[in-house]
């Protein structure tokens, strides 16, 4: 490996955001960005649950037939986003409730497959499991940064303190009523897109 | 990669699937008691939301101390002395699918696509000063895609709706999901169950009519199936099969409780 394991988590966050980069994983950014707390939360199951299946997936990779390996990816990251599931009903019930189906939805994630299929399948465990770290922390990069301009500019508030009083509740902020729907997160997550390629020119796409 | 034998992705499969199986069975079952712990404290939670009693900064343990469970057999209306079902442990929805305990009910008779309804309900009364303030009720329906469990508060004069909760239900988020939304819940305060005929004539959704603002709670825009599920719910839970008989026989009553 050229990259140390500091790198290999590091470069998924900014030069090589899942989201960013490899634009993977859009759809749950724009359900879950609502509020910073669900967005959070849903940001921990994601990295743990890219972290293991890599990790699992690399230990088995010489048992798995090439026929049949994206079944069993499936099977895998479908395992742990379940017992993810049963853990959030069993301590934090509220917050279940709250993310609803979104984290039964995180095995339709492309980043925990794409990362399955594009780095665990051919790489040993250790810098697997890094790299799925890094790839759920590059994930939740983008989503607190989504979640904080959605919560604060939309709500008003901060992980539900208010920090702008609305004019509903007789302060003086007149909230964005674009920013509380999902499809806000789509321009949001253009122009970091937009502000990471500027920064790093290597990301952009040549025609 | 692996050399190919024709058995080779069979067995890894299978070897795989029950290893997952494994997995996923150990942590629903270690981790039941937690979950359903976890699931009864929310139905309180939920009572208290429906009885607007709910406070964030008390527990709700707490909370719960003024409120008396009753078991309630629903054909006559009468209460089910503590002795022969007792409350705590009385569980409804599984009475529903028992022979001795629930029955089928006639494709006319479900308005609320429930399928089997039970012979006795838990009905919570909130009391101060051993008076009767509020009636919460246990009711559940069909909705779009799944069967709505929720509960509804009502007021002393046995018509008046304090407010309603849900605390299960498997409809679109954002859309029919808007149901537990406090602000559409907050619709429901002071609308009348029964006229002045003792019918059950609550409407949710559809139009309104000056006449009829006080029966008529709005519906949920883009979950128009949804809201009718809870309309059908609302009459079959205070029509003759479900609630009022109790309702009349408390009325009849005072208010009084006895049995």
């Amino acid at each position: 490996m050229a990259e140390t394991k500091t790198e290999i988590v590091v470069r998924s966050i900014f030069r090589r955001n899942p989201i960013a980069l490899l634009v993977l994983g859009i759809c749950s950014a724009l359900a879950v960005t609502g509020q910073m707390s669900t967005a959070f939360v849903m940001c921990v199951c994601v990295t743990l649950v890219t972290g293991f299946s890599n990790l699992t997936i690399s230990i088995v990779r010489f048992q798995i037939p090439n026929s049949v390996r994206i079944g069993i990816q499936i099977t895998v990251i479908a395992t742990l986003v379940i017992m993810v599931d049963q853990f959030l009903k069993a301590f934090y019930y509220d917050l279940s409730k709250q993310l609803s189906i979104f984290v039964g939805l995180i095995i339709t994630n492309c980043i925990v497959m794409g990362r399955a299929e594009g780095f665990a399948m051919s790489n040993p465990p250790i810098p697997s499991f890094l790299d799925g770290i890094g790839n759920g922390l590059g994930y939740s990069f983008i989503l607190m940064a989504v979640a904080f301009v959605r919560e604060l500019f939309g709500s008003g508030s901060i992980f539900g303190y208010e920090v702008l009083q609305l004019t509903t509740n007789g302060g003086w902020y007149e909230r964005n009523g674009m920013l509380v729907l999902p499809a806000s997160a789509f321009f949001l997550i253009a122009l970091i897109i937009w502000v990471l390629r500027t920064l790093d020119p290597e990301q952009q796409e040549k025609d | 990669m692996v050399d190919i034998t024709a058995a080779k992705p069979f067995y890894s499969v299978l070897v795989l699937a029950f290893f997952c199986s494994l997995m996923v069975a150990g942590a629903a079952v270690g981790l039941r008691p937690l979950q359903e712990e976890n699931k009864a404290l929310d139905r309180k939670k939920n009572i208290l939301l429906a009885a607007n009693l709910y406070d964030q900064s008390q527990s709700i343990q707490k909370l719960f101390e003024g409120i008396e469970a009753r078991v309630v057999e629903l054909e006559t209306g009468n209460f089910v002395s503590t002795d022969t079902i007792s409350p705590d442990e009385y569980d409804q929805l599984k009475a529903a699918m028992s022979k001795d305990m629930g029955e089928a009910l006639s494709s006319e008779e479900d308005i609320a696509g429930i399928g089997r309804q039970e012979k006795y309900s838990l009905v919570y009364l909130v009391k101060k000063n051993d008076k009767i303030e509020q009636i919460v009720l246990p009711v559940r329906g069909k909705g779009l895609w799944s069967t709505l469990y929720g509960y509804v508060a009502i007021e002393e004069d046995l018509t008046t709706v304090n407010g309603i909760s849900f605390y299960e239900h498997g409809e679109t988020p954002g859309l029919g999901g808007e149901i537990t939304n406090p602000r559409w819940q907050a619709g429901w305060k002071d609308k009348k169950i029964y006229n002045e005929e003792k019918q059950e004539v609550l409407q949710v959704g559809g139009k309104m009519d000056q006449k009829n603002e006080m029966h008529h709670v709005d519906g949920l825009s883009g979950a128009t199936l949804t809201t009718n599920g809870v309309d059908d719910l609302i009459s079959f839970w205070f029509g003759e099969n479900g609630f009022k008989p109790f309702l009349t026989r408390l009325k009849e009553n005072g208010g009084k409780i006895d049995g």
